[in-house]
């Protein structure tokens, strides 16, 4: 909200932003700005992850490491993990889309702490440079984006050490943004607007929010501890000094578990918001969705040791985890459900957006399918840290939080241009995605199972057609980008005009203009009790709804 | 700019925000001090688990006296005190007397510095002496650096709230609540380390 | 629904059961089974097998029916049936996932008994060479008990040392240091491993089990080998360049040629030292 600052210096401050597009360059406070930046700056970072794969991927076209030197493989494995975690997902699902939608959905101008949310945007690209530049400097880390000790003690250290920085950097944006959405959410909201009111995808950012702000510190803090094994010769995680490197792995993961759902939670939101309009269908059972995404969050806190079953974690141990682990597919369970229950009966426009829904769907269910099994513990020590922990992830982040960021894109893109994208290209795009992904991926858990394991550069040459194979679905993968890039490009200048709501949505931020004005609303924000108030019997009053206020 | 004028209509609204708005900033700062306080969590775990799994190896020196950091206690819970009485006589627009219970806190806080300091020389052990010793130091001077953050903050807001022309008045309160929320925070913490390092 | 929808959807689900029962017996998607263990194993895997695949075929075929059945068709106006919630239809589908996954949960707690899991990891045998360690001892599953009277016998005992970026197996009774892991079919072996530098994992896919080798942790894998023969041994936790490479054979033999080896072997050291 503008308000946040005193009269004086927002002026001030508006009159130094930058208009037109050289406004996506400065220090804007706009947060619909901030979430441009965010997810072309993510975007950017997804292409190079990218090609650190498609790298991955040549290497393992053949049973031998001949490619590239073992250390560069260690190298663009570390890194492509961190950049596609920490630099593509994250940063896109949570501060892309939080904060060009979260404002809106509260009836709010801005969010919480405009300058805060600046800043957070702003240690992303440093961080980031920073992170690529190692692999030029000295090499760049090369234990993987766990970065178990003492391998990564004993690796490179500047690498290592360059790694940890921009970790710390992402996670204090993460911090930041967090708190700045948990604000926005409880604080910030249009008088008149109940909780139980608010879009669905509020409900995904608290509950993300809240995990970031109490899980990401303890990540920073064993990091910290890391990088004085490293620079100081501390033993915490150093067995020669009588360090324990177990430690190091309950503290990774009391982080790394939650940040699975810091990626997915928001994607079920915005899925949660994407599917009922082009269904023209409400979202089904509203509150049970409340209730399993923070059924989801205090599980989730809570669940971090089952990456460690083959660690030597004690039977009872194993056991809790197991049991809190598995009990989570019953709330995500509800959440596929009631989506399945939202396309049911609708009127559904078979577009990109919804397309890329439901292969979300489809892929994250086989993905959760994957999951429950690695949480029996009798399962999971046979293939923990094989391939098919590499499919069964992929499954999740790649086949859900990326098919859902791009359904996203093809869901606003009119809101955030006033153009609408092609089509047809749309469609070609998310038929290779697609294919080329479940090309990729499924047949790896057969690798997994059969005997390959993951973070290697040579295998037994028993493996190496599979191998062929999920090469080429990468392949298709990476061929898939440039529709997509071309469709999105090419629109900006030649797109057909959307005007302010081409999807006929009810959800507040399509109640404005496309693009929206600076402060969101040319006059009052409208209170929109009912966002998903679609439905033939209903029509005419929800549609009426919005409106009443004003 | 095209900042339309809706608020205009909704001057009601508008001050129902302004008075919520400094309300934002702490709800903000709590949540942040709730984030502080897990990397906290995270170094007692830590600091608990090597004591209940690694034993200390048999030459390993790691011995802690608790007369100077039953001080150090005693020292930041009267700062806590005289913050709150700082904050007490702003609320009175007493500017005199806020600077001089915000100068007896900064004090308190350095002097909690200085012994803390004085501790670590004369100390048996030094940082890379044994996993104990390490995970000591992290704890205490991760605290530290808190408390260092905290002086500056007081001396800061002490200098704000020097009668004609500081920032920090009986209107404009937030920066001293911020700090003294944070003291207080800090404080907080040093007791739970207090107990965890010394006592246990 | 009308009837006949309804007669097609349970043919349909009592088809697709069948279709994965018989796919999960008929279809070998997991390598030899050469550990007592081994068997467990796919009986979990085929159940989980069976589960997963309804579930996935089911949601997929119910995604693919909406969008067909529900798609808006040229020229159509106007939305769907706004239907908000459905209180007994969400409690099912609550419930049900719950049962199952409450049902794959004690399944497979039974599973991890049946391989050994809830076993207490001290082994007297291993006190003699680890006494300091003796609390610390942290270990993976494995059968070492089994109903059958013939294996109450003493386990072979190996120390297996991983580093980068070899595995060694130290046969503390005949002295021998060896680069291959033999082991006779049929006999309970106890391995306690620990490794010299970062953590390793010792995985043998044919035997179903994998326990990560952790340098100031030892730690203890049980298994019992049931079908002769070479199966890979392979690093399964990332250890550095070479990981890839880092790789070794476990030779399962029967019991005369082990002994044939085992003589030979402890008498060539015993010769040398």
């Amino acid at each position: 909200m503008s308000i946040s600052l005193p009269p004086s210096t927002k002026n001030n401050i508006e009159k130094l932003q930058p208009t037109g597009w050289l406004r996506y360059f400065s220090f804007s406070l706009d947060h619909k700005v901030i979430g441009i930046q965010y997810l072309v700056c993510g975007f950017i970072f997804y292409l190079i992850g990218g090609l650190l794969a498609g790298a991955i991927r040549i290497e393992l076209t053949s049973p031998i490491s001949d490619f590239m030197p073992r250390e560069v493989y260690n190298q663009v494995l570390t890194l492509h993990g961190t950049i596609m975690i920490f630099l593509w997902i994250v940063p896109v699902v949570n501060g892309a889309f939080g904060n060009y939608l979260i404002p809106f959905y509260v009836g709010a101008r801005d969010m919480a702490f405009p300058r805060l949310n600046a800043v957070a945007f702003w240690l992303i690209p440093p961080a980031g440079l920073l992170l690529i530049s190692s692999y030029f400097i000295n090499g760049a880390a090369q234990s993987g984006w766990t970065a178990y000790p003492p391998l990564s003690i004993t690796t490179p250290a500047a690498g290592q050490i360059i790694w940890i920085i921009s970790v710390l950097l992402l996670g204090g944006s993460s911090i930041f943004g967090g708190i700045n959405f948990i604000a926005t959410i409880l604080k910030l909201r249009r008088p008149g607007l109940k909780l139980m009111q608010l879009p669905m995808y509020c409900w995904a950012m608290l509950g993300t929010s809240i995990l970031v702000v109490l899980s990401t510190p303890v990540l920073a803090g064993t990091l910290i501890l890391l990088s004085f094994d490293i620079v100081a010769h501390t033993g915490f995680f150093n067995p020669s000094l009588g360090g324990n490197v177990i430690v190091y792995q309950h503290l990774f993961w009391f982080y790394s578990h939650p940040a699975v759902y810091i990626m997915v939670l928001p994607a079920f939101g915005l899925v949660s918001e994407i599917l009922p309009v082009h269904s023209r269908k409400p979202l089904f059972g509203y509150t049970t969705m409340v209730y399993s995404i923070m059924a989801i969050v205090a599980l989730g806190l809570v669940v971090w040791a089952h990456h460690m079953f083959t660690s030597g974690t004690p039977p009872w141990m194993r056991l809790f985890f197991t049991i809190a682990t598995a009990f989570i597919a019953v709330p995500t369970g509800i959440k596929f459900f009631n989506w399945v229950a939202t396309l049911w009966g609708g009127r559904i426009s078979l577009n990109s957006a919804i397309l890329f829904s439901c292969g979300f769907i489809v892929n994250f269910v086989l993905g959760g399918i994957t999951g429950v099994a690695l949480a029996q513990v009798p399962f999971d020590v046979h293939v923990h840290d094989t391939y098919f922990v590499v499919a069964h992830f992929h499954y999740i982040v790649y086949g859900g939080s990326v098919f859902v960021i791009f359904s996203s894109i093809y869901h606003w893109y009119p809101k955030f241009t006033g153009k609408m994208l092609n089509e047809k290209i749309g469609k070609l795009h998310f038929a290779i995605t697609f294919i080329g992904f479940n090309l990729c991926f499924a047949p790896q858990h057969w690798l997994g199972l059969n005997g390959m394991p993951r973070r290697v550069a040579e295998y037994d040459p028993q493996f190496a057609f599979v191998n062929q194979l999920s090469s080429i679905g990468a392949l298709l993968m990476a061929l898939s980008t440039l529709p997509f890039l071309w469709n999105v490009l090419y629109s900006i200048f030649k797109g057909e005009e959307s005007g302010d709501n081409p999807w006929k949505a009810l959800t507040p931020e399509w109640l404005t203009t496309s693009p929206p004005p600076v402060e969101n609303w040319i006059g009052e924000a409208p209170l929109v009790t009912e966002p998903y108030g679609y439905g033939e019997k209903q029509a005419r009053k929800a549609s009426s709804k919005p409106n009443s206020d004003q | 700019m095209t900042t339309v004028s809706p608020i205009n209509k909704q001057s009601n609204e508008l001050t129902a925000h302004k008075e919520e708005h400094a309300d934002h900033r702490l709800f903000g700062l709590i949540t942040f001090l709730i984030a502080d306080g897990m990397t906290f969590a995270g170094f007692f775990a830590a600091y608990l688990t090597f004591k209940a799994v690694n034993p200390l190896l048999p030459d390993a020196v790691y011995e802690l006296e608790l007369p100077l950091p039953t001080l150090n206690t005693i020292l930041l819970l009267v700062s806590s005190a005289t913050f709150h009485k700082a904050g007490k006589a702003l609320e009175k627009s007493n500017s005199k007397k806020c600077q001089y219970w915000l100068l007896i806190t900064a004090s308190l806080g350095i002097a909690f510095l200085i012994s803390q300091m004085f501790e670590y020389f004369t100390l048996p052990f030094g940082l890379t002496d044994n996993l104990y010793a390490s995970t000591f130091y992290a704890l205490t001077g991760f605290h530290g650096l808190h408390v260092t953050l905290g002086a500056i903050m007081i001396c800061i807001v002490w200098w704000q709230s020097r009668s004609p022309g500081g920032r920090v008045t009986a209107s404009n309160r937030f920066p001293l609540e911020a700090a003294e929320l944070y003291w207080h925070f800090v404080d907080g913490i040093w007791v739970v380390l207090f107990i965890i390092l010394y006592l246990l | 629904m009308p009837p006949k929808t309804g007669v097609y959807a349970i043919l349909i689900s009592l088809a697709l059961i069948i279709a994965c029962i018989w796919a999960s017996n008929n279809l070998s998607l997991l390598p030899a089974d050469a550990s007592s263990n081994a068997p467990i194993y796919d009986e979990l895997f085929n159940v989980l097998f069976v589960i997963g695949t309804i579930l996935f075929v089911g949601m997929t075929g119910l995604v693919i029916y909406s969008l067909i059945q529900f798609r808006r068709k040229p020229g159509e106006e106007g939305d769907g049936l706004a239907i908000k919630d459905n209180l007994p239809l969400e409690i099912l589908w609550t419930a049900v996932p719950a049962v199952v996954i409450l049902f794959v949960g004690l399944y497979s707690y039974d599973i991890y008994e049946r391989m050994g899991g809830m076993q207490t990891l001290n082994h007297d045998v291993h006190n003699q060479h680890s006494m300091s360690s003796e609390e610390r001892l942290w270990g993976g599953i494995g059968t070492l008990k089994e109903d059958n009277a013939e294996i109450k016998e003493f386990p072979i005992n190996v120390e297996l040392t991983a580093m980068q970026f070899a595995f060694l197996f130290n046969y503390p009774k005949g002295e021998i240091i060896s680069g291959e892991l033999h082991v006779p079919v049929g006999q309970p072996v106890s391995m306690k491993m620990e490794s010299k530098d970062v953590i390793h994992a010792f995985w043998v896919p044919e035997f179903r089990l994998k326990q990560d080798v952790i340098p100031g942790q030892p730690t203890i894998l049980n298994f019992t080998p049931t079908k002769t023969g070479r199966y890979p041994i392979i690093c399964a936790e990332l250890c550095g360049p070479y990981h890839g490479g880092m790789r070794s054979t476990v030779v399962v033999e029967e019991p005369e040629e082990y002994d044939a080896w085992f003589q030979k072997n402890s008498k060539s050291t015993e010769v040398e030292l």
